[in-house]
């Protein structure tokens, strides 16, 4: 019985409302997940104009645009944008939205609704965190970590920028509450967990960790505002509170939140690599074993984020072992990729190219992950620069690469347009360059000890300082490249078939973009999601 | 080929060097291979791609030497840190004091300083404390690093083995002046040592004024100093009985320093704002200094003619 219906695409369909409204008011995955898109691309350029104000402040020592105070209250909001409203939605928000039920022969996710309301509450947190800039108080000094006691007596606004946080986090918890039951309830016939392809089963593991761990934060923030509106004597020792209690809390979600990102950016990776080596990838069960393994252990890592804040030899060795042994599951992903590869036909187009880039920076983002993890390296390198080359090779080498990798790879399916193939490649190789020259220098001299969230530092190390800022602007020189690539893509380029790049996963077999209910009948699986014959 | 500056150098740095062998080995080769079969099996010379099935034996191999592998680097980054907290029982005695943002050094005999002054070759264990938020104490030259936590005590000991001057930084985030917090770990022979003890002063007589307790409890003294100079904010010097320029709601008004101003200019610090000086930088001190510590503080203000 096949019904006879029009093809309309999700981007020309006119529902109960029209115009802006049609989207603002949609509970279509699809238009939900392009809504995120543009929210987090916004975000996510302000927070980078914001990192490059202090690369320029950094790059001569002593005032070079702004006091310490203005300084203080930019490295505080770069981080709450980037974490809260960029990184930690960013990948299962957007990919997530858009690809979970295609990939898995849905029509939508499991509570549409619901989902509407996510957005929305992402967009009303992210307008507190942004007011928290213009109050009177002036911007949160305090750093995205919040720690008491500082935040507990600092005169800024530190309470909105909490509330804001904390608002956030619902938008986390709902999604990951949505795709869990999606993932669970609305495979299509014949799909089992283990021929899901393997996007859906890090946004599995992921979303465990967005339902579990968030709530945590959120507690741990309000109790922060009670303290700072009643005096309550939860952090602050002048009243019998305990500032390590508050470390701990925080770290017991901000540990797992790195697995919130990173999950998924692992995920896009593997669909990435099979379809560009067309080729079935390698160690399947692996690989989807080793993202619950992540997730689990992820939460049992936290306290290697305060080695030195004072706690017993015993806890220090228990989280640098269990540290030690989270990386494993972290390097089997990496050898089954570059195994995937081997006798593969190859085809290098930007996804794919952003795609090893990933591997390559995550793999030193990785490594000196191991160093922090170390309790006696460690001791060097705790609270320095070192620290903030490690995450940003992690969140931005890691995830925001796997992001630009995803956002090519699927860009076709989304818009039904093509952008330029090799004006794409260059996009990629100067935000590479960039990259490298920008974090890379960090490492040095957090090994020689220069502190983080130094407004000011001592002559010796304005060498990195430099060349961080010339490697900063050759990074936004590539955004430049790749956004007006696709910007101009999705205006004026090729219309693209449905399945450009030989893909084999359920989101390849709808028309480009994909009709308002995805599937005109229900997919029957009967193969591996791989299956290159 | 290790420094000497302390006895934790080569610990760390062994540790260091190790992991970072390691982890370079498979950065060349994981990313020596990828490029390899990139160009090798590139589309146009290797159109068909060859599917290959999973191998237990290959996937067993590249979990159990990882795992070996990360076992290996986690002890030995744990070696080289246990003699961190073994500090010797006869080791030389001094407290750290953090408070925003400088360090102060107490040696026996109640003496302080601002600079800290070891002789070399002998352990020297370093109490860690804070009066007001957390504070880093970080040696970069020796390899230590441990927070200052208020109430809770840290510590840190280690036994210095090159003569010389060594930065000292403040590696937690304690606000506007964290960059500043600085200071230098002295290294000099103990005679040299022994005469420069024997000349430092003894702490200062107002340190035992209740008063100037709760105030240094509450990080007063990181903004304002008591001889007269401009710090972030104006000094508490001969506040009483002087005309003091102010800005109430934008405009400028005249007062006389007493009682009831000192209140306002804790509790509500916003109110009256001295002249020349820019608001919102303060917070209220209305849930941590109660009525009775303020009658104490204003009693100390008096005396600072």
């Amino acid at each position: 019985m096949r019904k006879e219906t029009k093809y309309v695409s999700y981007l020309d369909y006119e529902g109960q409302y029209k115009g802006i409204f049609g989207w603002i008011f949609s509970t279509d995955h699809k238009r939900l997940g392009l809504l995120y898109l543009y929210a987090i691309a916004l975000f996510f350029f302000v927070g980078a104009i914001l990192g490059l104000t202090m690369r320029v402040e950094l790059a001569t020592p002593g005032e070079t645009i702004m006091k310490a105070q203005a300084y203080n209250g930019v490295f505080t909001v770069h981080g709450v944008i980037m974490i809260f409203m960029v990184v930690i939605p960013g990948l299962s928000a957007v990919f997530g939205n858009f690809f979970l039920p295609l990939m898995i022969g849905a029509k939508d996710v499991a509570f549409p609704k619901l989902n509407r309301l996510t957005w929305w509450i992402l967009i009303a947190g992210s307008i507190l965190a942004i007011a928290s800039q213009f109050l009177r108080e002036g911007p949160p000094d305090t750093g995205w970590t919040f720690y008491a006691p500082y935040s507990t007596k600092t005169g800024t606004s530190v309470i909105i920028a909490t509330t804001a946080a904390f608002v956030l986090g619902f938008a986390s918890i709902l999604t990951g509450l949505n795709f869990i039951v999606t993932i669970h309830r609305l495979r299509a016939p014949g799909m089992k967990f283990f021929n899901m392809p393997l996007f859906p089963w890090a946004l599995y593991a992921a979303s465990w960790i967005q339902l579990l761990a968030t709530p945590v934060v959120g507690i741990t923030l309000v109790m922060l505002i009670f303290e700072r509106l009643f005096g309550i004597g939860f952090f602050n020792p002048d009243l019998g509170g305990d500032p390590i209690l508050f470390q701990h809390l925080f770290w017991i979600y901000s540990h797992p939140a790195v697995y919130i990102m990173i999950l998924p950016a692992m995920g896009v990776i593997t669909e990435v690599i099979p379809t560009f080596c067309q080729r079935r990838i390698y160690g399947y069960k692996a690989i989807a074993i080793s993202s619950l393994a992540i997730a689990a252990v992820g939460f049992f890592v936290w306290g290697h984020h305060m080695y030195t804040s004072g706690m017993s030899e015993q806890a220090r060795w228990f989280f640098s072992l269990l540290t030690f042994i989270v990386a494993v599951p972290s390097a089997i992903k990496v050898f089954n990729w570059i195994a995937t590869m081997y006798r593969g036909s190859i085809n290098l187009q930007a996804p794919f190219l952003y795609a090893l880039f990933f591997i390559f920076l995550f793999i030193i983002g990785g490594t000196t992950g191991l160093i922090l993890g170390a309790v006696a390296p460690n001791v060097q390198v705790h609270d320095t620069s070192f620290v903030v080359a490690h995450f940003h090779y992690i969140i931005f080498g890691g995830m925001g690469f796997a992001f630009f990798s995803g956002l090519h790879y699927w860009f076709p399916k989304m818009y039904g347009r093509m952008y330029n193939l090799k004006a794409a490649n260059w996009g990629a190789i100067i935000l590479f360059i960039g990259f490298n020259l920008l974090y890379f220098p960090q490492f040095i001299i957090g090994y020689q000890g220069m502190p983080r969230r130094y407004y000011d530092y001592l002559p010796q190390f304005q060498w990195a300082q430099t060349i961080s800022l010339i490697g900063g602007i050759i990074l936004f020189i590539g955004f430049f490249v790749m956004v007006g690539n696709l910007v101009r893509g999705a205006k004026k380029g090729a219309i693209a078939p449905a399945n450009p790049w030989n893909g084999t996963t359920l989101e390849w077999t709808v028309p480009s973009p994909p009709p308002v209910e995805n599937f005109d009948e229900d997919p029957i699986i009967k193969s591996d999601p791989y299956d290159y014959k | 080929m290790f420094s000497n500056a302390s006895n934790f150098v080569q610990g760390v740095d062994m540790a260091f060097a190790i992991i970072v062998g390691i982890s370079l080995f498979f950065l060349i080769t994981l990313t020596g291979t990828m490029i390899y079969f990139v160009v090798r099996y590139d589309h146009k010379k290797h159109p068909e791609a060859r599917q290959i099935k999973d191998n237990k034996w290959m996937e067993a191999t590249w979990i159990t030497i990882p795992l070996i592998l990360v076992l290996y680097m986690f002890y030995i980054g744990w070696e080289g840190f246990i003699p961190m907290r073994q500090a010797p029982k006869d080791a030389m005695q001094i407290t750290a004091i953090g408070k925003m943002w400088k360090y102060e050094f107490q040696y026996e005999g109640n003496k302080v300083s601002d600079t800290l002054v070891i002789p070399i070759n002998k352990a020297v264990k370093i109490s860690l404390k804070s009066v007001d938020v957390l504070h880093g104490f970080s040696v970069p030259s020796f390899r230590i690093k441990e927070d200052m936590v208020p109430v809770k005590d840290n510590y840190t000991w280690f036994i210095p083995g090159e003569l010389g001057d060594f930065d000292l930084f403040c590696t937690v985030y304690c606000g506007l002046n964290h960059a500043y917090m600085h200071s230098i770990v002295r290294v000099v022979p103990e005679d040299q040592f022994n005469e420069w003890v024997a000349y430092l002063p003894e702490k200062n007589a107002d340190a035992e004024n209740p008063g100037y307790k709760v105030m240094e409890k509450n990080g007063c003294f990181a903004c304002h100093n008591t001889t007269g100079t401009r710090l972030v904010g104006p000094s508490f010097k001969g506040i009483y009985g002087r005309k003091i320029k102010v800005m109430t709601d934008g405009v400028a008004r005249e007062l006389i320093g007493d009682d009831s101003y000192v209140e306002t200019s804790i509790y509500e610090p916003n109110k009256d704002i001295s002249d020349g000086y820019p608001a919102n930088i303060m917070q209220s001190y209305k849930n941590s200094i109660n009525k009775e510590d303020m009658k104490l503080i204003q009693e100390y203000i008096k005396t600072l003619k």
